[in-house]
């Protein structure tokens, strides 16, 4: 199963490495990665993606408690929170297909940030189906070039959280 | 008042009242050596800066205080690694100090450069490269605090030579604030009540007990636990001394070298209650087929130990020692008779025995360490068929006196450790039980026991080869001794221990054991015994890898 994972940490030299390393040594796989800064400076927000069963879940979560530069870790689970990744794509077009491109990039949200007499680049963002939709359907055409952010993840309800790890209040 | 890194460093020092840095100078560490020339700190120099670490994890199993290492960057640094994660996997209480290059040179491949943070983030709890003089005092604080509490564990300080040079206030903090470390310290009361009923019910409970027990003192509730409500105890390699093993209730180590006893009581049992012990592999063996009629109470401080294997029933995330306390108020007790009467027959139909002929055998000389101390000495040991034979082999009756590398099972950690051991605990007899294999990991440290005047008696049980790996090829690859065979005579032990100022004596002949082993405890210096033992005796019982640990093999004996 496919885990999303809000970390909370010390925003400092080397915190980036000791939870990167922590999942290779122990085994578990990072499918994406994006850090952050929060609303206060002194922390980041990491979004993990993993793939795992509830039981390497927890050891993770556990793991992750264990380093002293983590404040809060939290695993979101469906319909819990809003997720949001970009993309940049670059693909190839001719005269002929231009058109066919656009109105593909247009269906699905994307929006052209550079276009080139042999080339148009586009920047997408959504959640990873969204995403990978548009992937496929640019695929015909010629794909130059992807750059994908990685997921963030924001809860929603119970599961939103401050810099600190505290609960949001409504005011 | 202004003072430097380095003063700061000693200063630092002294509030967390360290009495004794065990290490090596070099070119990063310049100003800390000048400071520490008049400091009030004792200072031993090891040979080897692995063995500084080592001795002051043996400093910190022995006293259950914080044990200090220290050596200069690069390769003093990377020597130290071996150490860091034999405490790290431990569990043991240190703080290594490291030199830097100049925080200007860092990243250029300066002379004696290595990224030491980078290195040990892996086998340190924690780790620290200093980058402002200003945080020095706090980054002490810190790693001290971290090193010493809920799950202990080594945290390592890196301070580049210019900020050791560099001058600001001293101010020691009073208190720590660690937004993102607070471990947990009382068990959660219901979690402590459904243990209590548990316990009251079951027929068949088991005490398990390990290195943790050790950590926060648990060995008085423990043996309370134990012998108010009649639970037989048994014990991890580094649990042993935490229930003494001369008591009818304890079974002895489990495992893959444990009691034959205590295997059958721990898969037969219907309640595993885990004191400070992880359901290592070592200990579990096959797991699926681990104890499968028992549920398991799980007492542990990290909550990442809790069914990261064995999966828990009742898990109590807390100090064992206070929930132990807790629970033992709490406990009715069950009625186990016909339990312990189970017990006895396995006890009695699997003795630990080896064969008692004129031969000289390693067990028998360990047997001879315990009559001749009454288990009143600290046994070092180092690892391989030594370290197994002392734990079987030798009766553990307090806590703190078997000082051994479980987890990372580390050659040469036993005789450095002894000299921690020895320095921390100066009226006690320490031992290093050892293989001539083993041994010379770190033989030069006959340098520093003899001139740092701690008298350890090192008992080397020689069979000239590398005893457990010769036994694994004896048993699983057929019989191919592929690189296990040493040589007996070279080193000559006597005249090795005689050159460095030791004492060296050679025992071939079993009824010379106890003379020598008296003698040696008579001696105020260091001694080599070199007990010429039996090349093809294999410890057992042996559960092979990957099978339940019932399912083990006596080697014919029983």
């Amino acid at each position: 199963m496919r885990h999303t994972i809000s970390v909370l940490v010390e925003n400092k030299f080397g915190v980036l490495a000791r939870i990167a390393g922590l999942f290779s040594a122990r085994g578990f796989n990072i499918d994406s990665l994006a850090v952050g800064r929060t609303e206060d400076p002194a922390v980041s927000r990491m979004t993990i993606t993993s793939e795992g069963d509830d039981k390497t879940l927890e050891q993770i979560k556990k793991q992750l408690n264990k380093l002293i530069d983590v404040i809060k870790v939290v695993d979101f689970k469906s319909g819990e929170f809003l997720d949001r990744e970009l993309m940049l794509i670059k693909v190839s077009v001719n005269a002929k297909n231009r058109n066919d491109a656009l109105e593909a990039v247009e269906s699905v949200g994307g929006r052209v940030v550079s276009a080139l007499p042999g080339s148009v680049s586009v920047e997408i963002t959504g959640d990873s189906n969204r995403i990978n939709g548009l992937i496929e359907l640019l695929r015909p055409f010629g794909i130059v070039e992807v750059v994908r952010t990685g997921r963030i993840a924001l809860g929603t309800g119970e599961k939103g959280m401050k810099a600190d790890g505290k609960p949001e209040v409504n005011e | 008042m202004k003072m430097s890194g380095a003063k700061i460093l000693i200063e630092c020092l002294k509030k967390e009242n360290v009495e004794v840095i065990f290490g090596y100078p070099g070119g990063q560490v310049l100003p800390i050596f000048d400071q520490l020339y008049d400091a009030p700190i004792k200072f031993v120099l090891t040979r080897h800066e692995q063995a500084a670490a080592h001795a002051a994890d043996g400093y910190a199993r022995a006293t259950g205080k914080v044990g200090v290492c220290l050596a200069t960057s690069g390769p003093g640094a990377t020597n130290l690694v071996t150490g860091i994660a034999t405490a790290y996997m431990d569990s043991i209480p240190m703080v290594a100090i490291t030199g830097q290059v100049k925080s200007f040179l860092i990243g250029n491949d300066a002379f004696q450069e290595a990224d030491i943070t980078g290195i040990t983030r892996p086998i340190t709890k924690h780790n620290y490269l200093v980058e402002d003089v200003k945080d020095l005092a706090k980054v002490m604080k810190e790693a001290f605090h971290i090193a010493s509490t809920g799950r202990p564990g080594p945290v390592l300080v890196d301070i580049p030579s210019d900020i050791q040079m560099q001058e600001t206030e001293f101010d020691y903090p009073e208190k720590v604030q660690i937004r993102g470390y607070k471990p947990t310290y009382n068990g959660h009361p219901g979690q402590i009540k459904r243990a209590a009923k548990a316990i009251g019910e079951s027929k068949k409970p088991i005490l398990y007990v390990g290195g943790g027990a050790m950590a926060c003192d648990a060995a008085d509730e423990v043996y309370k636990l134990a012998t108010k409500n009649e639970i037989p105890v048994t014990m991890t390699l580094l649990g042993l001394g935490a229930f003494p093993m001369t008591h009818k209730l304890a079974l002895g180590m489990l495992g893959m070298h444990g009691t034959a006893y205590a295997n059958h009581a721990i898969m037969d049992s219907d309640l595993i209650i885990a004191v400070g012990a992880r359901f290592d592999d070592r200990v579990t063996g096959k797991l699926d087929a681990f104890a499968p009629h028992a549920s398991v109470v799980h007492i542990d401080i990290d909550p990442a130990s809790v069914s990261k294997t064995v999966d828990v029933d009742i898990p109590i995330v807390g100090d064992a020692a206070i929930v132990l306390k807790q629970l033992n108020k709490m406990v009715k007790k069950p009625d186990t008779k016909e339990w312990l009467k189970a017990i006895d027959g396995w006890k009695k139909a699997y003795p630990m025995k080896y064969k008692d002929d004129d031969k000289l055998r390693p067990q028998y000389v360990v047997e001879q360490i315990y009559e001749a101390t009454k288990g009143d000495a600290i046994i070092c040991t180092e690892v391989g068929q030594n370290q197994m034979w002392a734990a079987q082999y030798f009766k553990f009756i307090k806590p703190r006196t078997i000082i051994s590398s479980g987890g990372l099972g580390t050659m040469g950690y036993g005789f450095p450790a002894a000299i921690g051991a020895k320095l921390g605990k100066p009226g006690m007899p320490v031992f290093d039980v050892a293989g001539d294999g083993s041994i010379q990991m770190n033989i030069q440290e006959l340098a520093t026991a003899v001139i740092e005047k701690t008298p350890v008696k090192i008992v080397i049980l020689n069979n000239s080869c590398l005893g457990m790996v010769r036994q694994w090829q004896e048993l699983f690859y057929k019989k191919r001794y592929s690189y296990t065979k040493l040589c007996l005579d070279t080193p000559d032990f006597v005249k090795l221990a005689e050159s460095y100022g030791a004492v060296g004596m050679r025992i071939t002949k079993k009824k010379d054991v106890r003379k020598a082993i008296d003698k040696a405890l008579k001696i105020k210096n260091t001694v080599i015994m070199d007990f010429r033992v039996e090349q093809e005796e294999n410890v057992f019982p042996m559960v092979p890898a990957g099978e339940a640990i019932n399912k083990m093999i006596s080697g014919g004996l029983a």
